[in-house]
């Protein structure tokens, strides 16, 4: 689909962004998702959207045909996530596409897959990835919770939070360690923790962005041999590639949710009249408009790049996945919060519908490495 | 093979028999030095002139342009080929200057026949230097309002004026000016663009000393010039459409030749701030900078380059694909300048006090280019059309908000 590296749409992605666009405009509108946070659905999204987005082909873009997929890419995913995005609609493809079902695809045995990923692609299977913990500062591989040998298998032992969509999750990756201290690199395991399982309890975490998110307990929880995901001690090898493909497909998520918002702060500078004029005709607030549009803009370019280059598997994705969440951390936040502004009073009450942008862009901000955490990186990968 | 590979092919194979070995990864100063050609040139090495000449010949000085008027006749994925195996071989452009970058295009447009077959050639060979009259002391962000008048007499045109900024103006042959033809109508409807030989008496040129210390820039005067009608640009009295299509041209100029990185700087590998900041504050090659801050501020620097940078490959691959130029062209002038000015400012910071000096002894050649670089780049978000009318034109035209 399209030029591999060219920073323009190929004439089926265009297709594809129209689709997205469309379905997002009849079934998706922005009072679906405070329809969900009033009556403080425990799961945050529509079990029956998602399993639309499912028959759309959506669910399954970057799975491999075998297994009910598309066998895409980031590409085209990232279409699909930023026209959510504009909608702020919270179905689990993070979680369940990109965290949990990437891990299995990339770290799991072929029974593991066979088990889990046709019904993910199906709509019919929620997972979620159990990796952060509270001591890591949002450092996602920093994991202090233990697997210990027992019997034939493992027993479990430690807390996790936030678990993106856990409250949604039949299953669990749960990252812990089988050697090592929690800030080693390496002794860290993997394992597919079924929701029900004895001693693991699920808290449901009520956040601003009101998507679901979970604090998992695990008290000596046992799994079988066969719940080791990869071998052990890999944890870190399977999950870094995935953590950047979901990196990147947030910033994507992120991308449309900015654009969205700048739209609509757009057409209220047009509209709302004060002094006899619209405001959008001070200067005042048309510079910082303009200003908001070239951030959009270079994002925009940040996150075509990142895509591409993890579909290329180019040696430099690693670099551009941190350059487009950088981006789209501050871009997000500084769109929203100049929104609010722009809106006046009316964008602070909660009958607005501006605020949402407001309070899922910082969630989204400080989500898989705000954007400190990937200029450091990014520090690092160029020496310095 | 396809068409494209053969080009290549042929491209390399041209360039490595007539490019000199000389000019390989020549450094030269962005601003100041390369192939500007005009009747008194100036060459950073004698081999210069002959990758001049050669290159013209070819077709390759302007290489989209038709070949009837000098050009390559190449289709924009051939220029971008022949960029590549350029870069390839270190090779600095055979010629650079406002003709190739903005008047050139220009009379492409608006030009007549005549106008093109004389003028086209002449800039494609190098011969001529082209400087732009477009500022006056009482017209800068408001252009319009600008009171160089053209009085016309017979066959001519008689120019009475002063425009300032007037680019390499002491270096120039030719000048393309914005001049008022009819006073009674509305200010931007009395324009007209008129092309002018500065060897044409009443035609004087004075340096303007900037607070970097010197600069291209000068005031260019004209006292009873006499110009042929026929050196018009578009119709009389329409020359404000002319000029707004060249301003584009300015514009994208200015944002690649302050973006992402010079050529002189992205040639050196790893990052330049971080290695000077090594330089001058210490610390191990391929350990983080022992200034958390000042690391944090460099990487984010960095990264917006290479967020600009992307923007200008996206650009480049819309229009190979055909698609019209986008809304995201429009930022281009903001953002590279300022840019500019943050790198300039970063790179003095870091060096400290050794970053301040002004001239003699003390202080290396790079401290003291460093300084003249910064001060000069705070005029990038002035020249061209401020960053503040660059605001009002996205706000307008893409935004849609109203006046």
């Amino acid at each position: 689909m399209g030029d591999a590296t060219s920073l323009v749409l190929g004439e089926d992605q265009e297709l594809l962004a129209k689709t997205a666009a469309d379905f997002v405009a009849e079934r998706s509108p922005l009072s679906r998702v405070r329809a969900l946070r009033d009556a403080d659905d425990p799961l945050g999204f529509s079990p029956a959207l998602w399993k639309a987005m499912a028959e759309l082909g959506w669910v399954g873009i970057p799975f491999p045909e075998v297994y009910g997929g598309a066998g895409l890419g980031m590409a085209e995913l990232a279409i699909v996530l930023e026209a959510l995005g504009r909608a702020l609609a919270p179905e689990p493809f993070l979680a369940t596409v990109l965290l949990g079902g990437q891990a299995i695809l990339r770290g799991g045995s072929e029974a593991q897959r066979s088990a889990w990923l046709p019904r993910v692609c199906a709509g019919e299977a929620c997972l979620a990835l159990a990796s952060e913990e509270r001591a890591g500062a949002g450092d996602l591989l920093c994991v202090a919770t233990r697997a210990e040998a027992e019997g034939q298998g493992w027993r479990l032992e430690g807390e996790k939070a936030p678990v993106l969509d856990g409250p949604a999750a039949q299953a669990f990756v749960v990252a812990a360690r089988t050697a090592g201290a929690p800030r080693d690199r390496e002794g860290v395991s993997l394992f597919l923790v079924p929701a029900d399982a004895a001693g693991l309890e699920v808290l449901r975490l009520r956040r601003v962005d009101g998507r679901g998110a979970a604090a998992l307990r695990l008290r000596g929880v046992h799994v079988g041999a066969e719940a080791l995901l990869g071998a052990p001690g890999a944890g870190r090898a399977i999950l870094e590639p995935v953590l950047d493909l979901a990196t990147a497909g947030l910033a994507a998520e992120m991308l449309g949710s900015a654009e969205e918002a700048l739209a609509r702060t757009l057409h209220y500078l047009k509209h709302r009249v004060q002094f006899g004029v619209p405001i959008g005709s001070f200067q005042a607030l048309k510079h910082r408009a303009a200003r908001l549009f070239i951030e959009v803009e270079l994002c925009r370019s940040a996150v075509l790049a990142a895509v591409r280059a993890l579909d290329a598997g180019a040696a430099d994705a690693t670099a551009l996945v941190s350059l487009a969440k950088a981006r789209a951390s501050e871009l997000a936040v500084h769109v929203a919060d100049e929104a609010v502004q722009m809106h006046g009073g009316i964008g602070m009450t909660d009958e607005h519908e501006i605020g949402f942008f407001l309070k899922r862009a910082r969630v989204a901000a400080c989500t898989l490495g705000d954007a400190a955490a990937h200029r450091e990186r990014w520090a690092g990968l160029h020496g310095y | 093979m396809s068409d494209l590979d053969a080009f290549r092919a042929e491209a390399r194979g041209w360039l490595e028999a007539n490019a000199p070995a000389e000019i390989r990864g020549l450094e030269i100063d962005p601003e100041t030095g390369g192939n500007w050609g005009g009747r008194r040139p100036r060459w950073d090495h004698p081999e210069m002139k002959t990758w001049l000449e050669r290159a013209a010949a070819r077709g390759f000085t302007a290489p989209t342009w038709p070949r009837e008027h000098g050009g390559g006749g190449l289709a924009p994925d051939e220029a971008k080929v022949l960029a590549e195996e350029m870069r390839r071989l270190r090779l600095p452009p055979p010629l650079t200057g406002f003709g190739l970058s903005m008047i050139g295009p220009t009379l492409l447009r608006f030009g007549s026949e005549e106008q093109r077959r004389w003028h086209l050639p002449r800039i494609c060979r190098g011969e001529i230097r082209w400087c732009q009259g477009y500022s006056e002391p009482d017209a800068g962000s408001d252009l319009a309002s600008l009171q160089t008048r053209a009085l016309r007499d017979g066959d001519c045109f008689v120019v009475t004026g002063t425009k300032v900024w007037t680019s390499y103006g002491d270096l120039s042959d030719w000048i393309f000016a914005l001049v008022r033809t009819n006073p009674q109508a509305k200010k931007q409807a009395g324009i007209t663009f008129l092309l002018i030989d500065m060897e044409t008496p009443g035609v004087s040129v004075r340096p303007i000393r900037l607070i970097s210390g010197k600069s291209p820039f000068c005031e260019t005067r004209f006292e009873g010039v006499r110009v042929p009608v026929a050196n018009v640009v578009g119709e009389i009295d329409g020359g404000w459409t002319v000029a707004k299509a060249l301003l584009g041209h300015e514009r994208s100029m200015i944002a690649d030749l302050f973006g992402a990185g010079t050529s002189r700087r992205a040639r050196k590998p790893g990052s330049a701030l971080a290695n000077l900041a090594r330089e001058y504050r210490g610390g191990e090659h391929g350990t983080p900078l022992p200034q958390p801050l000042l690391r944090d501020e460099i990487a984010r620097l960095e990264m917006d380059e290479r967020a600009l940078a992307l923007t200008s490959q996206r650009a480049r691959d819309a229009a190979r694909a055909g698609h019209q130029p986008g809304a995201e062209t429009s930022i281009f002038k903001v953002a590279a300048t300022e840019l500019n000015q943050r790198r300039t400012e970063l790179a003095v910071r870091v060096a400290g006090a050794q970053g301040l000096g002004w001239e003699g002894a003390g202080y290396s050649e790079e401290d003291l280019v460093r300084t003249r670089q910064w001060l000069r780049a705070r005029g990038n978000s002035i020249e061209g059309g401020t960053s503040e009318v660059q605001l009002d034109i996205i706000a307008k035209r893409v935004l849609g908000l109203p006046d």
